[in-house]
């Protein structure tokens, strides 16, 4: 099947009438995706697209809609609040979209949800897809805003800390005849609300999921703790790749969490604790399918 | 966002932490009145350090050759003199690179009687998403090298983001740098500010270094903030207005100011292969795949998920203005962004800056053979690819050509 959501999965879109939430709003529901309510305070009773109600509140939207997880576009100063509202209005997962919030707010909504049952995905990250059967995994599950077309319904999970370099692996299993079971964007900020580690458990206990790829990148130590469990625990091969080989110590690569400091965070150690859990690492990123297929 | 030791002070002062009096100055006669100011009220010297956004300034060597960024002097006439020397001179550090930093401003302020250091920092950790308190005995030296050779020396705590820093945390964390009697609530007051600085100025970190126990002229003691370092996370600009003004362009590198203007994410680096990429995984692995077929990337350029034609054209001219540049590869994944847009900007930016270097494009993605079908009737030259590796290769030849 797939893991955190299923293409019948009841979306609502927190940011429905800004620009960008509208625009990939709509390419998912172009996609077949479920988007069932839309969130802006106070432009209730609109409809997105003549199509999705619009609600004042989470609560509300969820009580009219049924919707079990929520994607985030609202902007920076506002995305903590968003996460908090989705997460009192009890959403099983919270997909945060939004780029460059502040790193004191995620630390203080990543408390908020110790022992919650909402599991947060990002913040600033690509989302996630489940894809479906149909022409170009058309029917399938699309929260945030991967392209839907690349990718294609089968048994590889794929988890990345970057956009563009997951649609890169996912490009590549497709075109390697490799469907995926899901694909899921953690995001590259330094307070993620799910590591790399809790998307490689989900993975594990899949059925439908087969080998999975795990793209980390400089900074942190997220990997070579994914990487730890996965030498212990982990049932099902896994190929990877890092970037940021060659990037300087004490500058953020894009991603406000890719900066490695005080000779933490570096590709190297990230590279040699997923060998020695015995992950395929790739040495380039054209060869992140590869890696998997030659340990399938 | 990093800020000069004479503005993390005034931040720090500002939540209640002890730091020696002084003020900044850009001219020879301000230094020289501010150091009359400090010897009336009673100080028996005084220290001038250089403000630039680099470490070893005591040890810097001046292009003409005056030595060290700070100085103790016991005269105004000697700070006068002393930084007429600095000001407007370029200083080499260990970690200014060869073409120095230029000093435009200098922090005046009280020569501190030191009885002991300390080091006092606060950051994020990121393995458990909470605020980190680290404390040592050893101060004044890199923090990195104890943590190597007596890791021992440092102590940490975990702050509860939502409870804050309590009192007896802080008197605790006091005690574990051998504080006693008076001092262990001086400390824990400036252990206790400094927390309060981080966490109300949305810093990435805070480092005091070194924390010290100073004498003062009565002979009585007292724990202050001797130097100290705060950079601030450049998300949260928006709600610091006045932090948002402490920004120096002095101290940025031109090119990469020049591409924040257009929301672009360069960051210059040493080799010769430019390249422009759309998100920052795949333009750091696109850096490391020139590395991997045995060149040298020159930049890490990201043009962001939903790039313009002068977006671009921007990106093109701030490539072209690094010298070492011998060729230059485009990598753009178009997800949910046409190629079409990205091969009309490229062909633009090519015609615009008469671009002679070899140019290397790959474009993978949505409405990619409209976009390959403009590259290739457009009549600028260029090698087209078909996988990063690919492009990779060729770019590579290309600048050892």
């Amino acid at each position: 099947m797939a893991i955190l959501v299923k293409p019948d999965t009841k979306v609502l879109v927190q940011g429905i009438t800004g620009s960008f939430g509208g625009r990939h709003t709509q390419l998912s529901l172009e996609y077949g995706s479920q988007i069932v309510a839309g969130v802006t305070p106070g432009k209730a009773g609109q409809k997105f697209e003549d199509q999705v109600p619009i609600f004042d509140s989470v609560k509300e939207a969820v009580q009219e809609s049924g919707a079990t997880a929520s994607a985030i576009f609202v902007p920076p100063p506002f995305a903590a609040d968003a996460i908090l509202e989705a997460a009192d209005a009890g959403l099983e997962l919270v997909v945060a979209i939004t780029e460059g919030i502040p790193v004191r707010d995620m630390i203080e909504v990543k408390a908020a949800l110790r022992g919650s049952a909402t599991r947060l995905v990002g913040p600033n990250c690509p989302g996630i897809v489940t894809p479906g059967t149909g022409e170009n995994s058309h029917g399938g599950c699309r929260i945030g805003i991967a392209p839907g077309y690349i990718h294609k319904a089968g048994d590889i999970g794929v988890i990345s800390r970057s956009g563009t370099l997951t649609y890169e692996a996912v490009w590549q299993l497709t075109c390697n005849g490799l469907g995926q079971s899901t694909c899921v964007g953690i995001g590259g900020d330094p307070v993620p609300g799910s590591t790399h580690l809790d998307i490689i458990k989900l993975f594990n206990d899949d059925p439908d999921t087969r080998g999975i790829i795990m793209i980390g990148e400089i900074g942190g130590s997220a990997e070579e703790e994914a990487a730890a469990w996965i030498k212990e625990n982990c049932k099902k091969p896994v190929a990877g790749f890092i970037a940021g080989t060659t990037a300087p110590p004490g500058r953020r690569m894009g991603h406000a969490g890719a900066i490695i400091s005080g000779g933490k965070g570096t590709a190297e150690a990230k590279i040699e604790a997923m060998e020695d859990a015995g992950i395929s690492v790739a040495e380039t990123p054209s060869q992140m399918a590869e890696a998997l297929i030659k340990i399938l | 966002m990093n800020l000069h030791e004479y503005q993390a002070k005034q931040l720090l002062a500002q939540h209640g932490v002890e730091v020696p009096g002084g003020e900044p100055c850009t001219t020879a006669d301000e230094a020289r009145s501010i150091a009359e100011k400090l010897f009336a009220d009673g100080h028996k010297m005084v220290v001038m350090k250089i403000q630039i956004h680099s470490g070893g300034r005591g040890k810097g060597v001046f292009k003409d050759g005056f030595k060290g960024g700070v100085h103790l002097c016991k005269t105004a006439g000697e700070v006068h003199e002393k930084a007429s020397a600095m000001l407007g001179n370029t200083i080499v550090t260990k970690q200014t690179g060869e073409a120095g930093r230029k000093v435009h401003t200098l922090l005046v302020a009280s020569a501190e009687k030191i009885v002991s250091e300390f080091y006092l920092a606060v950051l994020l950790d990121r393995e458990t998403s909470q605020p980190l308190i680290m404390v040592s005995r050893e101060g004044g030296v890199d923090i990195e090298e104890v943590a190597e050779t007596n890791p021992d020396a440092i102590v940490k705590l975990q702050v509860d983001p939502l409870l804050g820093l309590q009192p007896f945390q802080a008197r605790n964390l006091a005690k574990a740098l051998g504080l006693t009697g008076r001092l262990i609530h001086s400390g824990a007051k400036l252990i206790a500010g400094v927390y309060k600085t981080w966490w109300e100025c949305d810093a990435s970190m805070v480092e005091i270094n070194p924390l010290c126990i100073v004498e003062n002229p009565d002979g009585s003691q007292k724990v202050a903030a001797v130097d100290a370092k705060i950079s601030i996370d450049g998300n949260s600009l928006y709600r610091h207005k006045d932090i948002a003004e402490m920004r120096d362009l002095n101290e940025e590198a031109e090119l990469e100011v020049e591409a924040s203007k257009f929301d672009l994410n360069y960051i210059k680096l040493d080799g010769n292969v430019a390249c422009l990429v759309n998100g920052a995984g795949l333009a750091m692995s696109t850096m490391d795949a020139i590395k991997h077929y045995g060149g040298d990337p020159a930049n890490f350029l990201d043009v962001g998920g939903g790039a313009t034609k002068e977006q671009v054209t921007a990106a093109f001219q701030i490539i072209l203005k690094d010298p070492n540049v011998k060729a230059i590869l485009v990598n753009i994944f178009g997800g949910i962004m046409n190629c079409n847009t990205i091969a009309e900007g490229v062909v633009a930016a090519a015609e615009e800056t008469h671009l002679t270097l070899p140019l290397v494009v790959r474009l993978e993605g949505n409405n990619v053979e409209a976009g390959r079908k403009t590259l290739s009737e457009s009549g600028i030259s260029l090698i087209t690819a078909d996988s990063m590796a690919d492009a990779a290769k060729k770019v590579v030849s290309e600048a050892a050509a």
